[in-house]
């Protein structure tokens, strides 16, 4: 799923000063399981910038809601009838949410609460990692199911570097070093030769070589 | 000025190969470099020059050995993939050679977390492995990535780093072995405190014949205080100094310090020659280049060979 998290009250206060009618617009996808935007992340935030106005004795009107997923036009429609009330949407939405409700309502800004921030495995309850980078081109195969772009700090395809000890990595001993992973799950499943052999350059292409990426499925268009 | 790398001749004719370290400034002084190469005019075979190491920003590399070059010593450039992508690379290769500088160490690279722009991308668009191995390829077949021919190739000797003391020690061979297949005609190791791995190390890269087909050349680093020791041993990562140094090291009083540092190294090189496959040692005097001399003086490595000029 896409993580993110809230922006600090400071920088969304910012934004929102010179707005005296704000939605707060909630996703009920990714951001809800991530717990930085969902219905329940969107009235706790409404409602500290209600009591944030009261307190510097500001008058603004702050109202919530969310919706299923900001990124999904059909999703977006229903806030037509109401949208018109509003001076500023603050949205609660990834990056994608954010810039497709903008797109929608170009008359009014659309400003984001949170950081986004990566394609995120739940670990534990309130721990995510990032363990994809969205290449375009998965490589995971080769390198026993962990991801040396995603999870090695410096992407060395031919790892590990000099900075491996004890199964941790030099750039923070909080990170396992992805190199020793990718040797341990080889090593048992009678595969660690496969590293004999030099991964080539990534074809980087498949990410940025054209500008934003888009796939389209005429399949799925009708 | 001979426009041939003097460190491959040395090493193609048989010798145990002396390089040190030249650190540039962190500003434009281009007397500050040649300085430090007048402390080690003479006394070694080449000079390698770091690339911004630990990110922090300093004079580049290139510039510095060209600076190198003019003062009569042959320059190792290092090269990290951490801030250039593989046109950037590629591009500096072809200016190295086409400045005289026939030396290069392909490198990773310090992440950028650790120095002065943490705010930076990190490229990482090649790994060094692979980097050495486009090198190979611009001057071995004069293509450069993607099968472009060039107009002249690059006359470069390759060089790539080991650490034999990083973990897991079975892959650090493998890993050796695939640089020397990318390309790496000589290696120059992490500095050596711990001889025993050093040797288990060495002992397993010969026995996959990697000892003869690139010239390993082991590094050294003369300590400069006992504080120092233990700054290295908890605080750089992939550095092993066992504690027997360290007691040696707080068993001399401060101020004779720096000479114990430099016997231990002389020590470590003497052990170092005597090793089947190690072909010359890297004397990494940080910001003490004035200690080289006396390091290969105390080695019985002084006066460098002369070298056919042919």
């Amino acid at each position: 799923m896409i993580t993110a998290e809230q922006k600090p009250m400071d920088e969304i206060r910012g934004m929102l000063a010179p707005y005296k009618r704000v939605l707060a617009l909630g996703c009920g996808s990714c951001v809800a399981e991530c717990a930085a935007g969902g219905e329940k992340e969107t009235a706790m935030l409404a409602s500290a910038l209600r009591m944030a106005a009261r307190i510097h004795d500001e008058e603004v009107l702050i109202h919530e809601k969310t919706v299923d997923r900001q990124c999904v036009e059909e999703f977006i429609l229903p806030l037509d009838d109401m949208i018109g009330e509003y001076d500023a949407v603050l949205s609660l939405g990834c990056g994608a949410g954010v810039q497709a409700v903008s797109e929608m309502y170009q008359e009014i800004p659309i400003i984001p609460a949170l950081n986004t921030e990566f394609l995120g495995e739940t670990k534990d309850q309130g721990y995510w990692v990032e363990n994809c980078l969205g290449c375009g081109d998965c490589m995971l195969y080769y390198f026993g199911g962990i991801c040396p772009l995603a999870r090695c700090s410096k992407q060395i395809l031919n790892g590990p570097c000099g900075g491996s000890v004890d199964g941790r990595c030099e750039v923070n001993p909080d990170i396992p070093c992805a190199w020793q992973l990718i040797i341990d799950r080889l090593t048992q499943f009678g595969e660690l030769h496969r590293l004999e052999e030099i991964y080539p350059p990534k074809n980087w292409a498949r990410k940025q070589g054209s500008g934003p990426r888009k796939i389209i499925r005429e399949d799925q268009q009708t | 000025m001979s426009t041939e790398s003097r460190l491959k001749k040395v090493l193609n004719q048989g010798g145990f190969a002396v390089t040190a370290e030249c650190g540039p400034p962190k500003g434009a002084n281009a007397e500050a470099v040649l300085k430090k190469a007048e402390l080690l005019h003479g006394k070694v075979d080449a000079v390698n020059v770091t690339d911004n190491q630990t990110a922090i920003v300093r004079m580049s590399s290139l510039a510095a050995c060209a600076l190198l070059k003019h003062a009569g010593l042959d320059p190792v450039l290092q090269m990290v993939v951490r801030d250039r992508n593989r046109i950037a690379l590629q591009s500096d290769i072809l200016g190295a050679s086409a400045l005289g500088i026939h030396n290069v160490l392909c490198l990773s690279g310090d992440h950028q977390r650790f120095g002065n722009q943490p705010g930076c991308v990190g490229v990482f668009d090649l790994d060094s492995i692979q980097f050495l191995q486009v090198v190979k390829g611009m001057r071995d077949e004069g293509l450069i990535l993607g099968g472009e021919p060039l107009d002249k190739a690059p006359d470069v000797f390759i060089g790539a780093a080991a650490n034999p003391f990083a973990d897991p020690l079975g892959f650090r061979v493998t890993r050796l072995a695939k640089k020397i297949k990318a390309g790496a005609d000589f290696i120059q190791t992490q500095c050596i405190y711990n001889l025993d791995r050093f040797e288990t190390w060495l002992s397993m890269a010969v026995d996959r014949g990697l000892t003869e087909k690139a010239y390993i050349i082991g590094g050294v680093t003369p300590l400069k205080s006992a504080g120092m020791a233990r700054y290295m041993k908890e605080r750089v990562s992939g550095m092993d100094i066992p504690d027997e140094i360290i007691t040696r090291m707080e068993g001399v009083p401060k101020e004779k310090q720096r000479e114990e540092g430099i016997r231990i190294c002389v020590e470590t090189i003497t052990r170092l020659k005597e090793l089947q496959g190690v072909r010359g040692v890297h004397i990494m005097a940080i910001e003490w280049e004035a200690a080289v001399g006396a390091i290969a003086e105390g080695a019985g490595l002084l006066p460098r060979p002369e070298i056919d000029k042919g």
